[in-house]
Order: C-alpha cells, then structure tokens, then sequence
C-alpha cells in the first residue's frame, strides 16, 4: 500500500514540475505526505507492526480485568506473570522472568540491624535501589539511615536522614529503617481493596496492579516504610533487574504503592536480601526466625534486642540490637 | 404501571424545561459554572497524564488540598439534618421550605467528596477493585470501604426523597406519608455517621497521634453544624432574595441559633484539645506545635492563618451570640461567611496537614498546594455548584408551582 501512495507522490511531482497541478492532486500529495509523515513518526515511536499493537492490547485488557492476586489460584498466577512477561519483550524488548513463587512452608523472615557496627556508608540504599528496580528519575529509597549523636537517647526526631559528608563520624551512630515488616500491619488493615497483605512467610506485600493509590496505607504506616510512585518510574533498560517477582521488583506503573519486599525474589530463592549481602560491616542480618539454626534467631535468642514503637503493638519483624 | 411511565417522562421533560430555559442571567451563571468546570477538567488532565507529582503531595504529606476539601464537605453535606431533624421530629414548621434546600446542599456536597476522592488516588480506573464480587473490599477492616457505603447511601436518600416530593408535587399529587417518612428518619442518622465514620479514617490511625483522638468524630459533627448551616443560612437568604421562594425571618432566626450553639461547642473542643496538647508537651504533641507555633525558630505561614482563622471563628462566634442575644441581625451574613471559611481551614488543611508533620520517622517538610490542585479543586466546586443550581431551580420552580404538568384528561 504504502509503494502506491510512493508513485502517486512522484506523479503528483512530475506533475507539479509541469505545472500541471490540480487541486486534487495537491490534496492527494499533502495527504499522501501526511501518511508518510505520520508513519515514520509511528515507527519511529512505537517499532511495532499491526499484529503486535493488536496483541498488546489484548494482553493489557487481559490486565486490566484479572482479579486480585492475594485471592488468585495457581494457574492465574502463572498467567499473568507470563502475560507481562510478554508484554515486556513487546513493548520494551526485554527479557524479563517474572516468578510466582508462593512463601516456603515453615518459614517466617526476620530482621535485625546492629546499630555498633552501621558506618552509615549507605550502601545498602545503592544495593536496594539497583536490585529492587526503583526510579532513578524520583529517586526512590525504602531504606533510610539515620545519624544521630552519641550520647543522645536513640530518639528518630533527634535523627538526621540527610547528611551528606565522610562517614562514619566519630561520636555518632547510625541506624537504618525499612517497611519493618509488623505482624499485625496498620497499612493492611486499612487498604481499602485489600491489595496489600502479610504472606503466609511474613513479607507484607503489595500487588501493584490492584492498588488504587489512594495512600491510605502511607497514612496508617507508623514507621515511613511505604512509598507511592508519584511519576511513571524511569529505569534505564541496561540498569534493569530481570530476575523478578510479581510481588517484587517487577516495574511498577505511576499511581501505585510500593515497598521493601525483604527482596522476595532472592529470599524465596533462599538468598539474602540485596540491603544485607551489600552491607560493608556486616550490620545487617536476615533469616528464618523459625529456623533454630538462623543467625537471626541466634541476635534475638543472645542479643538486647528492641523494636520501635513498640507501644503501637505493631509486632514488627525488626529487631535493633548492639554489641 | 404506563400510567406511572407516562408520569415519570411528563417529570422528566417538565425538570429538562425547568432546566434549559431561563432568564439571560440564569445563562450567564451556567455558563461561568462550565467554565470553571472545564479548567478543572484540563488541570486534571494534566495530573492524570503526568501522575500525582505535579501536586504538591510526597511520601511525608501524602494527603493535601483534596481529601482536605473532601473532610470538610463531609460536614457540609452533614448539616442538613440540622433543618430535616427540627422539621420531622420536633414539628418545626418554621422549617417546611428550608428542607429541600438543605437536601440538595446535602446532595452537592457529597458528589463534590466523592470526586474529591476521585481525583485523589493514583488509579481512577481501578475503582471497581473497591466493589463487592468483582472486586475485593477490605471489610470491615478499612474504614474507607465503610466510607464509601455511607457516603453512596447517603446521596440516594437525599436525592431520593427531594425527587419524589417534587414528582408528586409537579403532578399536582400529595406525598405518601409512610413511603418516604422512613427514609426521611434514616437520613437523620445517617448524617451522622456518615461525619463520624469520615472522622473514623483519621481517628483510627494510632500511628499519628494528631489525629488519634476521641474527640476528632464529635468535633467534627460541632464544626460540621456550624459551618453547614452557615452556608445554607447564606445560600436561603440568597434564594429567598432572588426568586419568590419563602423563608421565613423566624426559620433564619432559628438556623442561626443552632449554628451558634454548634459553633460554641466547637470552641469548647478547640480548648480541650488545644490544653490537651500543650499542657504537658510531650512527642505527640509536635503536630499541633507545627501548626500553631511551628517547629523551628520562627512561626510560618501556616501558624498565621491557623491563628488567624482560628481567631476570626471565636470572634464570629462571640458576635452571633450577642447579635441573637441582642436580636440584631444586620451582621448575620458575614460572620456565616466567616465561619465557613474558618472552618474550611481548620477541618480541611489545618487537620490533614499537621497530621503528617513531622513525619513518623520525625522529619519535616512543608507542603504548599500546586496550580494544578487549585485547578482541580475550582472545577470540583464548579460541578457542586452546578449540582446545587440544578437542584434548586426545580425545587423553586416545582414548590412554588409556577410550572405544573397538565394532567391528561
């Protein structure tokens, strides 16, 4: 079709050259021209053809209208995380894999963060924000360090999250937060669409593509764990992690919740959480509180351990100690 | 039942002639209303296509101007039982002409909340994930799930019973006394729990102990029945000097007496809570220190108008209490415009915003409404107004029986 319209161009063109213009072969010409404009800044834009528009429609209609995971069975499970697999290659042209792997039985995560040993180098934030896939155009952390006085009673509003010189310091300790992961989490209570909830192996998570945005959950949160995509996320394609989960660090869209997932496409693979393999001294632990064997259980079961806000009785998974 | 159907589109071409033809004024004030509306509407776009972030909204003050103006509505759209109660239960017939007004207040103000909330969440789309069977409400859990079945039930009551008065009054037809009376009490209580369950959103959050406190439902139902009323007492005084419609001297008297009974209850809460925080200033008090006295070394922008407005509402207070004690009236319409303004600060920006601050981690930040906010929230009041227009040209029209279906012989 488009070789027709190509030599009607050119007629239209010898026929100018001749002088021999009409005015319906002016309109074909800037109708022609127009086409022409218009597809190559289609292509240019958008490298599908016809059949690939078309099937990307139908998988994000297919999307739009799955339900909530929290109550999917298995196989939808599988569906929708192949569907955005392909849809990835589609409109992105990655290869992504994105797992639907449900908790280990017998698992429970815990966490513990030693406040002696936190040089506050913040290379668990850098660690986080590659693994996790987080926009690097509204720099999103779910990790905060603090830097506070020696001396000073451990209080967060005496805390500074924004410091910006050598560290460590002398005479000051660091401390780190996170979604803290509580056993009887406010944000699950109060989501209106029950699009975040606490997995059976304690990581409370978020189904991106059932949240409405509404923030409620950022309001109930106690502890600044939860952030909201306030702009469409930026990731470029060669910093993109493509070992993802659904519940994880697969690429969000703008106007919807997320959160630390205690890296649940490493942690369900049996591996540590990027915040604690990438941390210098060793500050941080994770594990299986259920495992007697953990080194997590060891902290709580040997260490001084303390929560915060324990007076809200959140129950979070998320111990402080020094030794 | 034809004779029914035949009714119902005699009403309905009787309402849409009502509504799209009028005087030259009528026109102009529509109009401007669609102006408003679509420069809401372009603000919106602009947000929808961006995202949130062109609010001035973040991951600290994660509410702002909408679900401030949502908060404060709720109240308004409250108020109306404050004119249906005296009416239906304490026989005030004083009240007779006032009702409807304060029905179709009532009506405009929750489609004003409900797309104050529309407006606010990230995924407008997805709004059916809220919906029973398709989707997944968190209930009873969640509050807002709580909020939308209040807020929904509560506009069909009020627009429900409005309509069927005027169906039956256009055809020239006397009102069925047990078809709507039930639902005329039903709209009693409801009023209040729709206010309470909006104060329950906040109240329930023990993590932010601005809001954490068992006064925040009664003092919202205070300030809702004073500023409420303060607008229906200006809006009856403006219908009653455009058109024919009646009201009486005696009913505005009355309305103002409420009013200032509600609004000096809501002072008391004011120094309850005010002594509460500041008595014994503890961690829990800095949100109130944010707003009234900052937390820096100087006070801001927001402390002044926090006092200021604050100041205005004691003052406008005093003055309709010795003003009704006095029996002089001449200063009656602004001080309801001062207390509906006062309000709408203090139970709008001056309860969402200090919540968040500082933050639970105790960090600060400030929060300063964009262009685009502003713009959205001109085109929601746009559509309220709208909605109230509409409303009342047919309740005047149909009431004072200037238009009337013929009845087929």
């Amino acid at each position: 079709m488009q070789n027709e319209f190509l030599e009607n161009i050119e007629k239209d063109l010898n026929e100018l050259k001749d002088k021999n213009l009409t005015r319906r072969s002016a309109i074909k010409k800037m109708a022609a021209g127009t086409l022409m404009a218009a597809t190559a800044v289609s292509a240019a834009k958008n490298p599908l053809g016809d059949n690939d528009k078309a099937r990307v429609r139908n998988l994000e209609l297919q999307e739009y209208i799955k339900t909530n995971y929290k109550v999917m069975t298995r196989d939808e499970k599988l569906a929708t995380v192949k569907r955005l697999e392909e849809l990835a290659k589609l409109k992105h042209n990655v290869d992504v894999s994105i797992s639907s792997k449900d908790a280990i039985p017998g698992v429970l995560y815990g966490y513990a963060f030693n406040i002696g040993r936190c040089g506050g180098y913040q290379d668990c934030i850098t660690a986080c924000q590659k693994e996790n896939n987080l926009s690097q155009d509204s720099n999103i952390q779910y990790i905060k360090i603090f830097e506070s006085k020696l001396g000073e009673s451990l209080h967060l509003t005496s805390g500074n999250a924004q410091y910006q010189h050598e560290i460590p310091v002398d005479d000051h300790f660091y401390m780190g937060t996170q979604c803290f992961h509580c056993e009887n989490p406010p944000c699950v209570k109060v989501c209106p669409t029950q699009a975040t909830w606490k997995e059976p192996d304690g990581i409370v998570v978020v189904d991106y593509d059932w949240c409405i945005g509404c923030r409620y959950c950022e309001a109930g949160c106690p502890y600044f764990g939860r952030r909201f995509n306030w702009s469409e996320p930026v990731i470029p394609k060669e910093d993109l992690n493509t070992t993802q989960h659904y519940l994880g660090n697969r690429p969000r869209s703008k106007g919807v919740m997320e959160k630390c997932t205690f890296c649940i496409q490493r942690s369900r693979e049996g591996k540590n959480t990027a915040c604690v393999e990438a941390c210098p001294t060793g500050a941080r632990v994770f594990g299986n509180i259920l495992d007697p064997n953990s080194e997590i259980r060891y902290v709580l079961e040997n260490k001084t351990v303390f929560r915060l806000k324990e007076d809200l009785n959140t129950d979070p998974k998320f111990w402080y100690f020094k030794d | 039942m034809r004779d029914t159907i035949g009714r119902i589109i005699d009403f309905n071409l009787l309402a849409l002639r009502i509504l799209f033809v009028g005087s030259v004024q009528y026109y102009m004030w529509m109009s401007f209303l669609t102006l408003l509306i679509m420069g809401g509407l372009l603000a919106y776009a602009q947000q929808y296509d961006t995202g949130m972030a062109v609010t001035g909204m973040n991951d600290i003050v994660s509410w702002g101007l909408y679900i401030a103006n949502f908060t404060y509505f709720v109240g308004v759209a409250a108020s109306a039982l404050m004119i249906v109660m005296p009416f239906y239960i304490f026989k005030e017939q004083e009240f007779r002409s006032s009702v409807l007004v304060g029905e179709a207040v009532a009506v405009a103000a929750i489609t004003m909340c409900i797309l104050f909330v529309t407006v606010d969440i990230g995924g407008p789309l997805r709004v059916w994930h809220l919906m029973p069977f398709v989707g997944t409400p968190n209930f009873p859990d969640s509050i807002l799930t709580w909020d939308i079945l209040v807020l929904n039930g509560y506009l069909m009551l009020n627009l429900g019973i409005p309509i069927y008065l005027l169906y039956k009054k256009a055809h020239g037809r006397d009102p069925v006394k047990k078809h709507y009376y039930p639902f005329v009490i039903t709209s009693i209580f409801w009023a209040v729990s729709i206010h309470m369950v909006t104060a329950f959103l906040f109240q329930g959050i023990q993590g932010k102990p601005f809001w954490a406190s068992a006064l925040m439902a009664p003092k919202f139902l205070a300030s809702a029945f004073s500023s409420g009323l303060a607008f229906i007492l200006i809006l009856l005084t403006i219908v009653r000097t455009l058109t024919r419609y009646e009201i009486s001297n005696s009913a505005l008297h009355k309305m103002a007496q409420i009013m200032t009974v509600a609004s000096l209850v809501n002072m008391i809460m004011f120094f309850s809570e005010y002594f509460k925080e500041f008595y014994m200033f503890a961690h829990h008090s800095e949100s109130a220190q944010y707003l009234y006295w900052g937390l820096g070394d100087h006070m801001t922008t927001l402390n002044y108008l926090a006092w200021g407005l604050k100041i205005l509402s004691i003052v406008a207070t005093i003055a309709l209490t010795v003003g009704l004690f006095k029996g002089k009236f001449k200063l009656l319409i602004p001080l309801c415009g001062a207390m509906f303004i006062s309000a709408w600060f203090d139970k709008g920006i001056a309860f969402v915003v200090p919540g968040f601050v500082p933050s639970p981690l105790g960090e600060e930040i400030s929060y300063v409404p964009t262009l685009i906010e502003w713009g959205v929230l001109v085109g929601v009041c746009g559509i309220g107004l709208i909605t109230l227009t509409i409303l009342l040209r047919l309740i005047i029209n149909i009431e004072l029986g200037g238009v009337k279906i013929k009845e087929a012989k």
